[in-house]
């Protein structure tokens, strides 16, 4: 492969950036958690970046486990905004800030 | 020449019999001042019966203790009971010591006798107050500090019963305190006071630092070798200091006339035999530091004239019953303390023997009239007394005349020793002003015993006056008894068996070849009082002469003389005013302006920056996210460029 | 030109574009579907690793199982439910938007100064991949990485229950009283805030 792997790195890099612009900028849950994924992706790809530099298979047992995690968390995840959903008929992050000064 | 008797006297040790049991005496009184503390209203009337048992015993214990000790001769006559260490640091050690000399021996049968006939008296007197348990408790506790601060071996014994007279004279000042006034003149006392035990704790502390120890013996004993004359006058004055304060002298003595307002068996108890002669024992007992001074001696033989004087003057002045034989106290004080300046420590000893017997027996008879006269106190309401209490009457008239120095009654052997050692040593004007002031007190003495007794009753209160219980007036008989005898008995001439008794602790009485042949002395002095005696009967109660009108002609006179001199009032506006208004200041602006101020602001701060900094919390989850991701991008351009 | 390089260069840039175009979506399935193409893309990156397992497992776990949830989700929570277009904080998308140029920034740099750009992959990785990266994958996880696999296990498990507990509704019969109530409240507010309670 000839491509320098400072570029999977990169790449890596814009993609975590990138989700983490949607965090901060999207208010409906759902689209926060889809930017968490992509975040997490980032993640995954930085790892197997590095796995393939450094000559052994650490980093994509790894991002394997990553990604057993993350599918749990997206169940858990989803759950959670199911049942806020049911109480407050809204998906709209800003919506919930009772704990403020 | 400075008297180092007190060194020679070896103490006692292996004594058997009586005299270790010395802490008795003033255990007592301490014991049963707790029990009527708390258990007083359980007690009841068995209260006052109580104290009187507890005083009663202390006399006797006290009164054998000394027999024993008469039976030593002279330069053994000093006994020594420690008890207990109290402060042992480094190597300065003062430790709960008694000591039994003859002059302590002499104070404690006094405090305890005659206040044994005051408890008593206070029995019938204070029947139905509604704290009378307590009252019999301060007054034990009083009697307990008296006592230790007589027999106590070091200066901070003696410094511990001065504090607690001072703490239970303004108790039983204030005994009835729900009025202001009572209030006021407790506190009065105990401020004015202070300022004398302030210096004297302050002299007391350089004694520490010159001789590093506070045990009479050694401090006595070595003051000569120790001490340069600048050092024993300081701590000597310091020492008088506190002595004036106690014992109402010039310029300290303002709250011994209004501390009349306590009950009258507390005026006699502590503002006439006991607590005022602390002072007077002081001065005996650390006369080496004043002989050492030399200047010291002047200082309280001035102050005693000065005050004798001034006091002689006003209370000539006084309507009040109980604030004339106030002022007369100050005025005899002024008389012991002339004689100790004159070092003629018997004759002030025995002339605070005398003057216990009969002012305190004058008060006791003054409470008997005011109780007669239901709790009146104007002498212009009284008259013809006698004949309708007899036995207060009689007893009341013994007592003036015994003060007014006739002989043969025991005031006369007191006084006019004194003025007889000023003339024969030189000390003219002494004896002069000395003389002067006899006049001036047999004055007031007639005065007070002709309007109140004698004449016709100027009010109706007068006419239908009765006499005490038994139980008030027996003590009244018998503390005449002593005012009348007590100098044929002890002390006929200035060195006679009282003087004898207490030469070997306190020096010999000075004598003089000078002045007049002690026949023509006493003919003078005979005369001198009872030609005043003489002119106040006319004046008073001969009913010859209208005082009405010729008080109303010197009427800014006797309102000098009333008002003390002015000396008061002007202390209260020079000292007084200024100091509440600074204490006002203080109070208020500083404390509760300013320093509260800092506080609040304080916390005021607090707030402000709390309101400020909780602005943080919006409760937007993404504004957390950003402070994180913010927080996230810092520590990475922080490593960044560390690296 | 190698072919990997053509790949790269080809879906970099797409990843990037879906990514950036699943941001300003509003509507909230174009956005789930636009992060599928960029799992897609991801997993040709692995490709590129020498990872195809990943490749494999990226695909058939993220884009086939948890965006169809996703999908279910949004289904079932109002599929043209809009976003609203207005920020209320002030200043959020600036910041969000200078934060992340600084965030790359830091990346270009450090990376300037750490591998280098021109390092390229070492050889001798088919040894590790022998006889095949599945084979080699599983001989390293359930040897050295069988504890954490175990745990994985009980962690899916513990997830499935969680779900099951958190989206479960209890069933109750609704009083005439309560019904009557909640399409009053209906009536008058628009949108209820209290859906009736379970």
């Amino acid at each position: 492969m000839r491509t320098p792997i400072a570029y999977f790195l990169l790449l890596s890099g814009t993609l975590f950036a990138l989700g983490t612009m949607g965090v901060l900028i999207r208010k409906n849950a759902l689209l926060i958690f889809m930017s968490v994924e992509l975040q997490l992706n980032a993640v995954n790809l930085a790892l197997v970046a590095f796995s393939r530099l450094n000559g052994n298979l650490d980093g994509q047992v790894l991002a394997f486990f990553s990604m057993v995690v993350a599918a749990a968390e997206v169940v858990v995840g989803l759950a959670i905004i199911v049942a806020v959903y049911r109480r407050s008929q809204s998906v709209d992050v800003d919506e919930a800030r009772s704990l403020r000064w | 020449m400075v008297s180092t008797l007190a060194a020679e006297l070896a103490p006692l040790t292996d004594v058997s019999g009586i005299l270790p049991l010395l802490w008795l005496v003033p255990l007592l009184p301490l014991v049963a001042a707790a029990v009527n503390l708390f258990l007083g209203k359980r007690l009841g009337r068995f209260a006052g019966w109580l104290a009187v048992a507890a005083v009663a015993a202390s006399f006797l214990i006290a009164l054998l203790a000394v027999r024993q000790l008469m039976g030593f001769s002279g330069e053994e006559r000093l006994y020594v009971l420690h008890l207990f260490d109290w402060i042992a640091v480094g190597s300065f050690n003062v430790g709960v010591t008694l000591r039994l000399d003859a002059l302590s021996a002499t104070m404690i049968l006094v405090v305890t006798g005659i206040g044994l006939l005051i408890h008593i008296y206070a029995i019938g007197y204070m029947h139905g107050d509604p704290r009378y348990g307590r009252f019999f408790a301060y007054m034990n506790l009083f009697v307990f500090f008296m006592l230790m601060l007589v027999l106590g071996a070091n200066f901070l014994i003696l410094y511990l019963g001065w504090e607690g007279v001072g703490m239970c004279s303004y108790l039983l000042i204030g005994f009835w305190f729900e009025k202001t006034l009572n209030a006021n003149a407790a506190k009065k006392a105990f401020v004015t006071t202070r300022i004398g035990d302030t210096a004297m704790l302050i002299g007391i502390a350089m004694i520490v630092m010159k001789f590093g120890t506070l045990n009479f013996d050694v401090v006595f004993g070595t003051a000569n070798s120790v001490l340069s004359k600048g050092a024993a006058t300081t701590i000597a004055l310091l020492l008088f200091a506190g002595a004036v304060g106690k014992s109402a002298q010039m310029p300290l003595h303002v709250w011994l006339p209004d501390a009349m307002a306590g009950p009258t068996p507390v005026s006699a108890l502590i503002h006439a035999a006991t607590m005022v002669t602390a002072g007077v024992y002081l001065v005996l007992r650390a006369h080496v530091l004043f002989e050492v001074s030399g200047v010291a001696l002047v200082v309280v033989t001035v102050v005693g004239l000065i005050t004798m004087l001034y006091a002689a003057t006003c209370a000539l002045g006084q309507d009040d019953l109980k604030r004339v034989l106030a002022y007369s106290t100050i005025s005899q004080l002024g008389y012991m303390f002339i004689a100790a300046g004159l070092r003629a420590y018997a004759l002030a000893l025995f002339m605070l023997v005398a003057h216990a017997f009969y002012k305190g027996l004058m008060f006791l008879a003054a409470g008997s009239v005011m109780h007669g006269m239901h709790e009146e106190t104007d002498m212009k309401q009284m008259g013809g007394l006698i004949r309708r209490m007899p036995l207060t009457g009689v007893t009341f008239l013994v007592g003036a005349v015994s003060l007014a120095a006739v002989p043969p009654f025991s005031g006369f052997f007191a006084k006019d020793a004194i003025l007889e050692v000023a003339n024969q040593t030189g000390h003219q004007w002494v004896y002069v002003l000395g003389t002067v002031g006899a006049v001036i007190s047999a004055a007031y003495m007639g005065r007070l015993v002709f309007l109140t007794l004698f004449g016709r009753p100027r009010s109706e209160a007068a006419e239908r006056a009765h006499e005490s219980p038994l139980v008030m007036t027996v003590p009244l008989v018998l503390l005449a008894l002593g005012a009348f005898a007590l100098g044929l008995l002890i002390q006929r001439t200035p060195e006679g068996s009282f003087t004898q008794w207490i030469e070997p602790l306190l020096g010999a009485v000075p004598k003089g070849p000078l002045g007049l042949p002690t026949t023509i002395f006493i003919a003078i002095a005979t005369v001198v009082s009872v030609g005043a005696l003489a002119a106040t009967w006319v004046i008073y109660a001969s009913g010859r002469v209208d005082w009405m009108a010729l008080r109303v002609r010197l009427a800014s006179l006797q309102r000098l003389f009333e008002r003390g001199w002015y000396i008061d009032d002007a202390y209260a506006t020079v000292l007084v005013a200024p100091g509440k208004a600074a204490a006002a200041i203080l109070a208020f602006r500083f404390d509760a302006g300013f320093i509260d101020g800092v506080v609040n602001s304080v916390g005021g701060g607090t707030r402000r920056l709390a309101s400020v900094g909780r602005k943080i919390q919006t409760g937007y989850v993404r504004t957390y996210a950003l402070a994180l991701f913010v927080g996230a991008v810092g520590i990475l351009v922080y490593v960044g460029l560390r690296l | 030109m190698p072919l990997d390089n053509v790949i790269f260069w080809v879906f970099a840039p797409i990843s990037v574009a879906s990514a950036i175009a699943m941001l300003t979506r509003r509507n909230a399935v174009h956005a789930a579907l636009f992060l599928i193409v960029n799992f897609f893309t991801i997993a040709v990156m692995y490709l590129l690793l020498d990872a195809p397992f990943l490749f494999a497992v990226q695909i058939i776990v993220y884009a086939g199982a948890i965006m169809v949830l996703f999908l279910f989700v949004i289904m079932l929570l109002g599929v043209d439910r809009t976003e609203a277009s207005g920020e209320r904080l002030f200043g959020m998308r600036t910041m969000a938007g200078v934060l992340v140029a600084a965030f790359i920034l830091e990346i270009f740099f450090a990376l300037r100064a750490g591998i280098g750009f021109a390092t390229r992959a070492p050889g001798g990785f088919e040894a590790v991949n022998a006889p095949a990266n599945t084979q080699a994958l599983a001989k390293v996880l359930f040897s050295q990485y069988f504890f954490p696999f175990e745990v994985t296990s009980v962690l899916l498990i513990i997830a499935a229950i969680a779900a099951m507990v958190l989206a479960n509704r209890r069933v109750r019969a609704v009083t005439q009283a309560e019904l009557e109530a909640h399409q009053a409240a209906v009536a008058d507010e628009g949108v209820p805030t209290e859906v009736l309670a379970p």
